[in-house]
Protein backbone atom coordinates (compact mmCIF):
# COMPACT_ATOMS: atom_id res chain seq x y z
CA UNK A 1 0.00 0.00 0.00
CA UNK A 2 1.35 3.65 -0.77
CA UNK A 3 0.82 6.26 1.33
CA UNK A 4 1.07 9.73 -0.04
CA UNK A 5 1.63 12.89 2.30
CA UNK A 6 1.34 16.45 0.64
CA UNK A 7 2.91 19.18 2.91
CA UNK A 8 2.63 22.66 2.25
CA UNK A 9 3.48 25.86 4.68
CA UNK A 10 0.50 26.52 6.95
CA UNK A 11 -1.83 29.61 6.59
CA UNK A 12 -0.01 32.65 7.87
CA UNK A 13 3.80 30.90 7.53
CA UNK A 14 6.43 32.62 5.21
CA UNK A 15 7.29 30.74 2.09
CA UNK A 16 9.71 32.69 0.42
CA UNK A 17 9.77 30.10 -2.37
CA UNK A 18 6.11 30.36 -2.81
CA UNK A 19 6.29 33.96 -3.55
CA UNK A 20 9.42 33.60 -5.74
CA UNK A 21 7.38 31.16 -7.81
CA UNK A 22 4.39 33.41 -7.96
CA UNK A 23 6.22 36.86 -9.16
CA UNK A 24 7.90 34.44 -11.73
CA UNK A 25 4.36 33.40 -13.45
CA UNK A 26 3.61 36.87 -13.06
CA UNK A 27 6.80 38.27 -14.47
CA UNK A 28 5.31 35.61 -17.69
CA UNK A 29 2.07 37.08 -18.18
CA UNK A 30 -0.20 34.92 -15.78
CA UNK A 31 -1.58 38.13 -14.15
CA UNK A 32 -4.44 36.31 -12.87
CA UNK A 33 -2.07 34.20 -9.61
CA UNK A 34 -3.32 34.92 -6.52
CA UNK A 35 -0.84 32.88 -4.64
CA UNK A 36 1.20 29.86 -4.52
CA UNK A 37 2.43 27.38 -2.20
CA UNK A 38 5.39 25.40 -2.33
CA UNK A 39 5.75 22.43 -0.26
CA UNK A 40 6.95 19.22 -0.09
CA UNK A 41 5.33 15.66 -1.57
CA UNK A 42 6.42 12.52 0.07
CA UNK A 43 5.79 8.51 -0.72
CA UNK A 44 5.75 5.97 1.99
CA UNK A 45 4.92 1.97 1.25
CA UNK A 46 3.77 0.41 3.87
CA UNK A 47 3.44 -3.71 4.24
CA UNK A 48 -0.87 -3.26 4.97
CA UNK A 49 -4.26 -4.66 3.48
CA UNK A 50 -6.26 -2.45 5.83
CA UNK A 51 -6.52 0.79 4.18
CA UNK A 52 -8.37 2.10 7.19
CA UNK A 53 -5.23 1.09 9.37
CA UNK A 54 -3.01 2.30 6.91
CA UNK A 55 -4.66 5.81 7.48
CA UNK A 56 -4.44 5.79 10.96
CA UNK A 57 -0.66 4.46 10.57
CA UNK A 58 0.13 7.85 8.20
CA UNK A 59 -1.61 10.35 10.94
CA UNK A 60 1.22 8.70 13.16
CA UNK A 61 3.56 9.12 11.11
CA UNK A 62 2.50 12.46 9.96
CA UNK A 63 2.19 13.93 13.76
CA UNK A 64 5.79 11.91 14.98
CA UNK A 65 7.82 12.52 12.11
CA UNK A 66 6.66 13.85 8.64
CA UNK A 67 5.10 16.92 9.81
CA UNK A 68 6.01 20.19 12.18
CA UNK A 69 2.38 20.91 12.40
CA UNK A 70 3.83 24.44 13.64
CA UNK A 71 4.70 25.29 10.35
CA UNK A 72 3.21 22.99 7.68
CA UNK A 73 -0.31 21.85 6.89
CA UNK A 74 -0.15 18.43 4.84
CA UNK A 75 -3.09 16.17 3.65
CA UNK A 76 -2.95 11.98 3.24
CA UNK A 77 -4.08 9.98 0.55
CA UNK A 78 -3.77 6.14 0.94
CA UNK A 79 -3.83 4.22 -2.33
CA UNK A 80 -4.11 0.39 -2.48
CA UNK B 1 31.06 20.98 35.23
CA UNK B 2 31.34 18.30 32.93
CA UNK B 3 30.08 18.86 29.00
CA UNK B 4 29.35 16.41 26.47
CA UNK B 5 28.87 17.62 22.88
CA UNK B 6 26.30 16.05 20.87
CA UNK B 7 27.64 14.64 17.45
CA UNK B 8 25.03 13.45 14.82
CA UNK B 9 25.93 12.34 11.24
CA UNK B 10 26.33 15.53 9.49
CA UNK B 11 27.29 18.06 12.59
CA UNK B 12 30.15 19.77 12.12
CA UNK B 13 30.87 22.83 14.44
CA UNK B 14 31.29 19.88 17.59
CA UNK B 15 35.58 20.24 17.40
CA UNK B 16 35.00 24.10 17.67
CA UNK B 17 32.67 23.50 20.35
CA UNK B 18 34.95 20.84 21.90
CA UNK B 19 38.13 22.88 21.71
CA UNK B 20 36.61 26.10 23.19
CA UNK B 21 35.47 24.03 25.97
CA UNK B 22 38.75 22.20 26.92
CA UNK B 23 40.94 24.34 25.30
CA UNK B 24 39.81 28.07 26.53
CA UNK B 25 37.13 27.21 29.66
CA UNK B 26 39.59 24.33 30.76
CA UNK B 27 36.70 22.25 31.51
CA UNK B 28 36.63 18.12 31.26
CA UNK B 29 34.37 17.55 28.11
CA UNK B 30 33.54 14.41 25.94
CA UNK B 31 31.95 13.95 22.76
CA UNK B 32 28.19 11.92 22.65
CA UNK B 33 27.19 9.86 20.14
CA UNK B 34 23.87 10.19 18.98
CA UNK B 35 22.87 6.59 19.73
CA UNK B 36 24.40 6.91 23.30
CA UNK B 37 21.80 6.96 25.60
CA UNK B 38 23.54 7.51 29.55
CA UNK B 39 24.06 10.64 30.06
CA UNK B 40 24.74 10.47 33.76
CA UNK B 41 28.28 11.66 33.68
CA UNK B 42 27.21 15.00 32.28
CA UNK B 43 26.01 18.67 33.51
CA UNK B 44 25.71 20.28 30.55
CA UNK B 45 25.01 18.94 26.93
CA UNK B 46 25.93 20.91 24.15
CA UNK B 47 24.03 20.27 20.75
CA UNK B 48 26.47 21.78 18.28
CA UNK B 49 25.66 23.53 14.77
CA UNK B 50 25.97 21.80 11.55
CA UNK B 51 23.48 20.11 8.77
CA UNK B 52 22.55 16.86 11.01
CA UNK B 53 21.09 14.10 8.65
CA UNK B 54 21.95 16.39 5.72
CA UNK B 55 18.80 18.62 7.22
CA UNK B 56 16.41 15.81 5.68
CA UNK B 57 12.77 15.99 6.10
CA UNK B 58 13.24 19.67 7.94
CA UNK B 59 16.22 20.97 9.83
CA UNK B 60 16.66 19.04 12.80
CA UNK B 61 14.21 16.75 12.35
CA UNK B 62 15.82 13.16 11.67
CA UNK B 63 18.27 14.23 14.81
CA UNK B 64 15.34 14.57 17.23
CA UNK B 65 14.40 10.72 17.07
CA UNK B 66 17.66 10.09 18.14
CA UNK B 67 18.41 7.99 20.89
CA UNK B 68 20.40 11.03 22.09
CA UNK B 69 18.03 13.50 21.76
CA UNK B 70 15.15 11.25 23.12
CA UNK B 71 17.78 11.02 26.09
CA UNK B 72 17.92 14.62 26.28
CA UNK B 73 14.66 14.78 27.60
CA UNK B 74 15.02 13.31 30.75
CA UNK B 75 18.42 14.76 31.17
CA UNK B 76 16.24 18.34 30.80
CA UNK B 77 13.72 16.73 32.84
CA UNK B 78 16.19 16.59 36.00
CA UNK B 79 17.20 20.30 35.73
CA UNK B 80 20.74 19.74 33.82
CA UNK B 81 21.77 22.25 30.87
CA UNK B 82 21.23 21.43 27.59
CA UNK B 83 22.69 24.10 25.24
CA UNK B 84 21.34 24.06 21.44
CA UNK B 85 23.50 26.00 18.62
CA UNK B 86 22.23 26.57 14.96
CA UNK B 87 21.30 23.45 13.96
CA UNK B 88 21.32 22.52 17.78
CA UNK B 89 18.70 25.24 18.17
CA UNK B 90 17.01 23.46 15.31
CA UNK B 91 17.30 20.17 17.22
CA UNK B 92 16.01 20.93 20.36
CA UNK B 93 13.28 22.80 18.43
CA UNK B 94 11.78 19.53 16.90
CA UNK B 95 12.41 17.63 19.88
CA UNK B 96 9.89 20.22 21.65
CA UNK B 97 12.15 20.86 24.38
CA UNK B 98 12.08 24.31 23.02
CA UNK B 99 9.09 25.93 21.69
CA UNK B 100 8.68 27.34 18.41
CA UNK B 101 10.30 26.41 14.88
CA UNK B 102 13.49 27.52 12.32
CA UNK B 103 11.92 28.48 9.39
CA UNK B 104 13.92 29.32 5.84
CA UNK B 105 15.26 32.69 6.03
CA UNK B 106 12.79 34.93 4.45
CA UNK B 107 15.03 36.56 1.65
CA UNK B 108 15.67 32.86 0.61
CA UNK B 109 19.59 32.66 0.90
CA UNK B 110 22.56 31.65 3.40
CA UNK B 111 23.66 34.42 5.57
CA UNK B 112 26.84 34.63 7.00
CA UNK B 113 28.00 37.41 9.01
CA UNK B 114 28.91 38.97 12.30
CA UNK B 115 25.23 40.38 13.66
CA UNK B 116 24.67 42.44 16.58
CA UNK B 117 22.35 41.10 19.61
CA UNK B 118 20.96 42.95 22.61
CA UNK B 119 20.34 40.52 25.65
CA UNK B 120 16.99 40.61 26.83
CA UNK B 121 16.65 38.74 30.01
CA UNK B 122 20.33 37.92 32.12
CA UNK B 123 18.58 36.15 34.58
CA UNK B 124 19.36 33.00 33.34
CA UNK B 125 22.51 31.00 34.26
CA UNK B 126 23.19 30.98 30.70
CA UNK B 127 23.59 34.86 30.74
CA UNK B 128 24.49 35.82 34.52
CA UNK B 129 27.52 37.41 33.34
CA UNK B 130 25.81 40.24 30.84
CA UNK B 131 23.71 42.58 31.79
CA UNK B 132 20.17 43.40 30.26
CA UNK B 133 20.33 44.97 27.69
CA UNK B 134 24.15 44.44 26.82
CA UNK B 135 24.80 44.37 23.31
CA UNK B 136 27.07 41.93 22.19
CA UNK B 137 28.46 40.65 18.66
CA UNK B 138 28.60 36.70 17.36
CA UNK B 139 29.02 34.99 14.05
CA UNK B 140 25.78 33.57 12.69
CA UNK B 141 25.35 31.32 9.51
CA UNK B 142 22.38 29.22 9.08
CA UNK B 143 19.71 29.38 5.75
CA UNK B 144 17.21 27.81 8.21
CA UNK B 145 17.16 30.52 11.23
CA UNK B 146 14.20 32.53 10.54
CA UNK B 147 12.45 31.62 14.31
CA UNK B 148 8.96 31.50 14.54
CA UNK B 149 5.74 30.85 17.30
CA UNK B 150 2.40 31.19 17.25
CA UNK B 151 1.66 34.48 18.90
CA UNK B 152 -0.35 32.95 22.22
CA UNK B 153 3.16 31.04 23.10
CA UNK B 154 5.40 33.99 21.88
CA UNK B 155 2.94 36.19 24.52
CA UNK B 156 3.97 33.67 26.77
CA UNK B 157 7.50 33.30 26.86
CA UNK B 158 7.79 36.93 26.94
CA UNK B 159 6.25 37.00 30.01
CA UNK B 160 8.13 34.00 31.72
CA UNK B 161 11.14 35.73 30.38
CA UNK B 162 12.27 33.08 27.84
CA UNK B 163 13.20 35.85 25.27
CA UNK B 164 16.91 36.24 25.87
CA UNK B 165 18.91 37.39 22.83
CA UNK B 166 17.14 39.49 19.86
CA UNK B 167 18.76 40.84 16.46
CA UNK B 168 19.85 44.52 16.34
CA UNK B 169 22.29 46.84 15.52
CA UNK B 170 25.75 48.27 16.93
CA UNK B 171 23.40 51.10 18.72
CA UNK B 172 20.77 48.31 20.03
CA UNK B 173 18.29 48.95 17.35
CA UNK B 174 15.88 46.24 17.12
CA UNK B 175 13.58 46.12 13.39
CA UNK B 176 13.26 45.30 10.82
CA UNK B 177 16.33 46.74 8.76
CA UNK B 178 18.47 44.39 11.39
CA UNK B 179 16.62 41.77 10.94
CA UNK B 180 19.04 39.56 9.45
CA UNK B 181 16.36 36.09 8.84
CA UNK B 182 12.89 37.27 9.14
CA UNK B 183 12.56 35.98 12.77
CA UNK B 184 9.37 37.09 14.42
CA UNK B 185 10.30 39.84 16.90
CA UNK B 186 14.17 39.45 15.81
CA UNK B 187 14.43 36.76 18.29
CA UNK B 188 18.08 35.31 18.07
CA UNK B 189 17.87 32.91 21.30
CA UNK B 190 15.24 31.20 23.72
CA UNK B 191 14.74 29.31 26.66
CA UNK B 192 12.45 26.75 28.58
CA UNK B 193 10.26 27.93 31.23
CA UNK B 194 12.45 26.37 33.35
CA UNK B 195 15.59 28.11 31.60
CA UNK B 196 17.33 24.79 31.80
CA UNK B 197 17.52 24.33 28.00
CA UNK B 198 18.60 27.24 26.12
CA UNK B 199 18.87 27.60 22.00
CA UNK B 200 20.67 30.06 19.59
CA UNK B 201 20.85 30.47 16.10
CA UNK B 202 24.50 32.83 16.46
CA UNK B 203 27.54 30.85 17.05
CA UNK B 204 29.31 31.75 20.65
CA UNK B 205 31.82 29.28 20.32
CA UNK B 206 33.04 30.88 17.40
CA UNK B 207 33.64 33.69 19.13
CA UNK B 208 35.95 32.75 22.04
CA UNK B 209 39.12 34.30 20.78
CA UNK B 210 39.74 38.00 19.88
CA UNK B 211 41.46 36.69 17.12
CA UNK B 212 38.76 35.77 15.40
CA UNK B 213 36.95 39.23 15.29
CA UNK B 214 34.94 39.33 18.65
CA UNK B 215 34.94 37.05 21.95
CA UNK B 216 31.85 37.85 23.53
CA UNK B 217 31.03 33.90 23.01
CA UNK B 218 32.84 34.03 26.36
CA UNK B 219 30.68 35.75 27.64
CA UNK B 220 27.96 33.68 27.22
CA UNK B 221 29.77 29.94 27.67
CA UNK B 222 31.23 31.04 30.97
CA UNK B 223 27.72 31.96 32.39
CA UNK B 224 26.86 28.49 33.25
CA UNK B 225 30.57 27.84 34.73
CA UNK B 226 31.25 30.90 36.90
Amino acid sequence: MLIKFFIKPRKGVLDPQGRAVAESLKSLGFDNVKDVKVGKYIEVYVDSTDKEKAIEEAKEMAKKAIVNDLIEDYEIQVVE
Amino acid sequence: MRFGVAVYPGSNCDYDTYYVIRDILKKEVEFIDYRETDLSKYDCVIVPGGFSFGDYLRPGAIASHTPLTQALKDFASKGKFVIGICNGFQILTEAHLLPGALLPNNHGKFVCKHQYLKVENNETPFTKNLSKNQIIKLPIAHHDGNYFVDPGTLAEMEKNGQIILRYCDENGIIDESTNPNGSIGNIAGVCNKEKNVFGLMPHPERACEPILGTADGLLLLTSLIN
